[in-house]
């Protein structure tokens, strides 16, 4: 079983790998952001793996982190992306 | 054979992230690449079997450098800063040459020390009952070598004083950073107040877990400090005031409680000793005291200096 | 091989394969909109195939609980980054739309 997850782990690198080059080449910034978004979930699935495959059990805790706050450089580029880089990206109103 | 296969291939994948970053021309492009170096990171750190370096690299990597650098990078575009010109080519050439060479020493290094040494863990784990925690590495920061997490914690206590001494002379004691807005029931605010409950339960379980499973009083911080970090930037809670009494009572509450322990050790023979029988309480307390230290003071770092609502009143 | 091993190897592969999926959708689509579809598919689906696949074989139901708790928050940064992605990424002709009605 162990070979197994070790396997799907070394996949999901490689498919990390490819998401790379969305962030090297995405031309817009949204792109390379969604690229850093898929390599954070890659790492999720892949932590879970490793710790399914004997590696530390307290992986699922870095997975858990890592899920947490996954989120929040997307989050920051959402705001940054408005027009004074404090309002809502799905509003006009500006404070 | 597919451990190491998977090993070498996030060898590789951190090599070339690194490369990404450092020699991108765009500098959005090398933020995205550091903030995936710190993530692949994470993902090395859990191989060596370094849980609580990776605990805390996901945390800080992830969370908090992402928000600060894509901040940063927006800030400055915004003040249409010029881009910086790149050094004469001797110049960089020179620092290439210099990283490598230091990246080769420390690698030598590594590679000289022998992997059948020991190393202190047989006397980490003969004293490890004395020490009132079931996680090494919790033993070695908070009890055998409390000493260095003291310093620590001070240290960043004065990085935290660094950027407030950035503000100008008129938003001095004011609120750190700008008003942040978001739209009520949107999607922003609803992320805002949803997540946080959830990271609170995360940060403290982290906290308690670290006595006898890899998390710890830095990780816990780190964690709390970001979900609140989430809550100044969805506009549910603002940036308190620099000047804020209890704000300031939180930053100095980690160390102050670790340096009053310490002294009552001295009192009963050596400083920062700790008794076996009550070690693992005085542990548990400092980790308390340092946990509200260490997510205020990196919510606050992020957030940067004072920069409005003055004293008497005037916007900035 | 029990069977719980050949349920497992069976949900973690089928999240790998949308893993696979959803990285080829980043990295052939057209434009932006079209790779944040293929970008939740995998966040979703991929680790939840995955976690599912896990849980099946840990001994303590909290573990097991943990592992969709891991999924639960992957799934909702994925639906708050891809909503405020998309209306970040709107094509130029909408956000001219969007700025006359707000003048």
């Amino acid at each position: 079983m162990n070979t197994w997850y070790l396997g799907l782990a070394a996949i999901l690198l490689l498919s990390i790998g490819a998401a790379l080059w969305r962030v090297h080449r995405g031309p817009s910034a949204a792109d390379r952001m969604m690229g850093a978004q898929l390599i954070g979930t890659g790492g999720v699935a892949v932590l879970l793996l490793l710790a399914a495959a004997g590696g530390p059990e307290a992986a699922i805790d870095v997975a858990l982190v890592l899920g947490l706050l996954a989120a929040f450089a997307s989050v920051a580029f959402a705001k940054t992306a408005t027009r004074s880089g404090l309002g809502d990206p799905e509003s006009d109103a500006e404070p | 054979m597919m451990p190491l296969a998977f090993d070498l291939f996030l060898c590789g994948l951190v090599l070339a992230v690194a490369v990404a970053a450092v020699s991108g021309r765009e500098l959005f492009g090398s933020i995205v690449f550091f903030i995936v170096y710190g993530l692949l990171m994470a993902l090395a750190w859990v191989r060596l079997e370094a849980v609580d370096v990776a605990l805390t690299e996901a945390a800080i990597g992830a969370g908090l450098t992402g928000l600060l650098l894509v901040g940063a990078s927006a800030r400055l575009r915004r003040l249409q800063a010029p881009e910086e010109e790149t050094g004469s080519r001797k110049a960089r050439a020179a620092t290439a040459i210099a990283c490598l060479s230091i990246a080769g020493l420390i690698g030598a290094a590594v590679l000289l020390l022998d992997p059948r040494a020991p190393g202190l863990a047989p006397m980490v784990d003969c004293s490890l009952a004395e020490s009132g925690v079931g996680n090494p590495v919790t033993a070695v920061l908070l009890n055998f070598r409390a000493y260095d997490t003291l310093l620590e914690s001070t240290v960043l206590l004065v990085a935290l004083l660094g950027v407030w001494s950035l503000s100008d002379e008129r938003s001095w004691g004011g609120h750190g950073g700008l008003r942040q807005y978001a739209r009520p029931g949107g999607v922003l605010a609803t992320f805002g107040r949803t997540l946080p409950a959830i990271g609170l339960i995360i940060g403290v379980y982290l906290v308690w877990a670290g006595s006898k499973q890899p998390g710890g009083a830095f990780q816990g911080g780190t964690v709390l400090a970001a979900v609140w970090l989430l809550m100044a930037v969805a506009g549910v809670a603002d940036a308190p005031r620099v000047s804020n009494r209890l704000l300031r009572l939180g930053l100095v509450a980690g160390p102050a409680l670790f340096l009053a322990i310490g002294m009552a050790g001295a009192m009963a023979g050596d400083f920062l000793r700790l008794p076996p029988e009550h070690a693992g309480n005085l542990i548990l307390l400092i980790e308390a005291g340092l946990t509200v230290s260490v997510a205020v003071t990196l919510a606050l770092l992020v957030v940067g200096p004072p920069q409005r609502d003055l004293p008497h009143g005037e916007p900035s | 091989m029990s069977v719980l091993d050949l349920i497992t190897i069976l949900f973690t592969g089928a999240g790998t394969v949308f893993f696979i999926a959803g990285t080829a959708g980043l990295l052939r689509f057209p434009d932006t909109h079209s790779r944040l579809h293929a970008l939740t598919k995998a966040d979703h689906l991929g680790l939840g195939l995955i976690a599912v696949g896990l849980a099946v074989q840990v001994a303590s139901p909290l573990l097991a609980l943990k592992l969709l708790l891991v999924w639960g928050l992957a799934v909702l940064a994925a639906a708050t980054t891809s909503q405020l992605i998309a209306r970040v990424a709107l094509p130029p002709h909408l956000e001219r739309q969007k700025e006359n009605a707000g003048q």
